[in-house]
């Protein structure tokens, strides 16, 4: 059975700051009378009383960036879609949610989706769309069964469709469904799967705001940035600013896994200091002393313990180390981690999820996984070191989309900061997770 | 060919919520709805799907080998999903799927000969934060212990007898 939906899967800490989460744990948070009673639904008709520029100055005011990975400045984003355009604007929503170690955006869904589809209209209403597509991994059917409730009663109490409460706005959303492919999560791959075709990434320019989904203007955000929204435009641009720091304004959810006493998903400010949150909200690490962190997502390069002290976690910050905020998902590892395996079976998915399009991540990822795979079972030299390095440095920045950097970063980090380790581990090798994904079928 | 009631109301509604003309879009939902009724992507579904979508039978067949939850075989009845990615790994999930491995005797998108259970080793499954973590069909387990599966996989036997 699939857990029953609305019991939290953990308890919230004190210290978290709830923007987008304060409905979390609250009894019905997903049903729409709740939503109403909470003040829901109130700040589209707020948004419809201001202009397209209006909203989107607002958004730029909160210092909001993609929640999905890149981190790139949201109304900027908003401010590219030509609206003047004759043609049809769509907003696509990606909940293809796969990077390992995050897991936030279905809390978002199944706790608050009504906060997410009232996202979803202010965006519309700012780009002058009438139709989003929010695009949810197969694997999340119970979470796809879960919104298209939540969309049915909005369409029911006439918050969504024509001429919504007399206003003349217009506004549909639609879910659709993945089938298992990380891919997808990539912008210009998921408008290929939304248009019914293997997701593989495009040529860019044009960008998916001139050219996506049908070759229409389209914006493309993640479930988090358009919740975001909804605070951002009830309470002001400013106030969610307030919250986090200058250039990396607001909240974020962080997911923590691994080695701590208290893994779970947390609203945190961003700028929050990594070990005041590892040893505070997450609970410590658990089993021993900390030896690393993957700050946000499995694509990201991975910081040592010594990296993470006095560490703010805001964009600037982790990327003035070398590092990324990513997707939120922040996987801990005590001292006792074997670092070839992590690195292997780091590898091991990007190989199995890189579409095949382009040669150097196709190739890439298949020659890097073979080494670090001889590497782990015992068969390595210490020349492989270098001959990983070289191989993942020269993955970088020469595919079509980020999933070769997303394999080469966390590969480059490893081996040059646990260098020592890897050479160690030739001298005791060590039986290793042997059986293999057997790939594309 | 016809699915159930239901389905086919869901696929009457799926083909409108696109812009006129680009029920192409509909594809991947529609095999992998009609996969839980059918048992996997077999020739005559990818043909009916081409005709209800107003495309060619290639450009039905050319996703099926590109998304991994469509199949073109029937898995087992009840389909054992273990994650072993990083966060997964760091608490068991390796040890996990080794063990559910050993238990059922079967391996990877292997399916015992009754029929009633097939396994496979899968990527993440964003669940890291309740990890280690198993799907059977579309239902999640969190924070699985090996006891736990053994409990889990007696029931539904159990169930089924």
């Amino acid at each position: 059975m699939t857990p029953t939906i609305g019991k939290l899967y953990n308890e919230p800490h004190p210290d978290e700051t709830r923007v987008l989460t304060w409905r979390f744990g609250k009894p019905n948070s997903w049903k729409i009378d709740t939503y109403l009673a909470d003040g829901g639904y109130q700040t589209i008709m707020k948004a419809l009383q201001m202009t397209q520029e209006q909203i989107i100055e607002e958004v730029k005011t909160s210092g909001l960036r993609g929640r999905g990975g890149a981190g790139f400045p949201t109304g900027l984003k908003w401010s590219f879609v030509p609206r003047s355009s004759p043609k049809p604007k769509y907003i696509v929503c990606n909940a293809d949610e796969s990077e390992p170690g995050t897991c936030k955006d279905r809390l978002l869904i199944e706790f608050d989706p009504h906060q997410l589809i009232e996202g979803l209209m202010i965006a519309g209403h700012a780009m002058g769309s009438q139709h989003a597509y929010v695009y949810i991994r197969g694997e999340y059917r119970f979470l796809i069964e879960h919104l298209n409730g939540a969309i049915d009663e909005a369409y029911a109490a006439g918050v969504l469709g024509e001429n919504i409460r007399g206003t003349g706005f217009t506004f549909h959303v639609h879910t659709h469904s993945g089938a298992g492919a990380y891919e997808c999560g990539e912008e210009t791959a998921l408008l290929d799967s939304l248009e019914g075709k293997r997701g593989v990434p495009r040529m860019k320019p044009p960008f998916p705001a001139v050219a996506g989904a049908w070759a229409c203007p389209t914006l493309l955000n993640n479930v988090e940035t358009f919740s975001a929204v909804v605070p951002i435009i009830r309470d002001g641009g400013a106030k969610f600013l307030s919250y986090g720091v200058p250039k990396s304004g607001g909240t974020r959810l962080l997911c923590v896994s691994g080695h701590v006493n208290k893994p779970g998903v947390y609203e945190v400010p961003l700028g929050m200091d990594t070990m005041t949150f590892i040893n505070g909200i997450a609970g410590g690490v658990k089993g021993g002393k900390l030896k690393a962190v993957v700050p946000g997502g499995s694509s990201c390069p991975i910081l040592t313990a010594d990296e993470c002290q006095n560490l703010p976690m805001d964009y600037d910050s982790v990327a003035k180390i070398g590092s990324m905020m990513g997707s939120g998902g922040m996987v801990v590892m005590n001292e006792h981690t074997d670092m070839v395996a992590v690195a292997l079976r780091i590898i091991k998915f990007y190989q199995h999820e890189s579409c095949g399009w382009c040669i150097p991540c196709r190739e890439g990822t298949t020659w890097l996984k073979k080494s670090l795979q001889r590497y782990a079972d015992g068969g390595g030299s210490e020349a492989d070191i270098d001959i990983i390095h070289e191989l993942a440095k020269n993955m970088l920045g020469r595919t079509f989309c980020a999933l070769g950097d997303a394999a080469a970063m966390p590969t480059i980090s490893l081996v040059t900061k646990f260098r020592s380790e890897f050479i160690e581990y030739l001298k005791k090798p060590r039986a290793v997770h042997q059986h293999e994904l057997v790939g594309i079928h | 060919m016809t699915f159930s009631p239901a389905l086919e109301q869901r696929f009457e509604k799926m083909l409108k919520a696109y812009p006129e003309g680009k029920t192409r879009s509909a594809v991947v939902p529609m095999l992998i709805y009609a996969q839980d009724e059918t048992g996997a992507v077999t020739e005559e579904l990818i043909q009916e799907v081409a005709k209800r979508c107003g495309v060619s039978r290639l450009q039905v067949d050319e996703v099926v080998g590109y998304y991994s939850m469509l199949h073109r075989k029937p898995q087992g009845k009840y389909h054992v999903q273990i994650c072993t990615n990083i966060s997964c790994m760091l608490v068991g999930g390796t040890e996990l799927y080794e063990h559910c491995s050993k238990k059922l005797g079967i391996g990877h998108k292997q399916t015992e000969p009754t029929g009633l259970f097939s396994l496979e080793e899968v990527e993440c499954m964003g669940a890291c934060s309740w990890a280690p973590t198993v799907t059977v069909n579309y239902d999640y387990y969190h924070n699985v212990t090996p006891e736990m599966l053994d409990q889990l996989l007696e029931d539904i036997r159990k169930a089924n007898r």
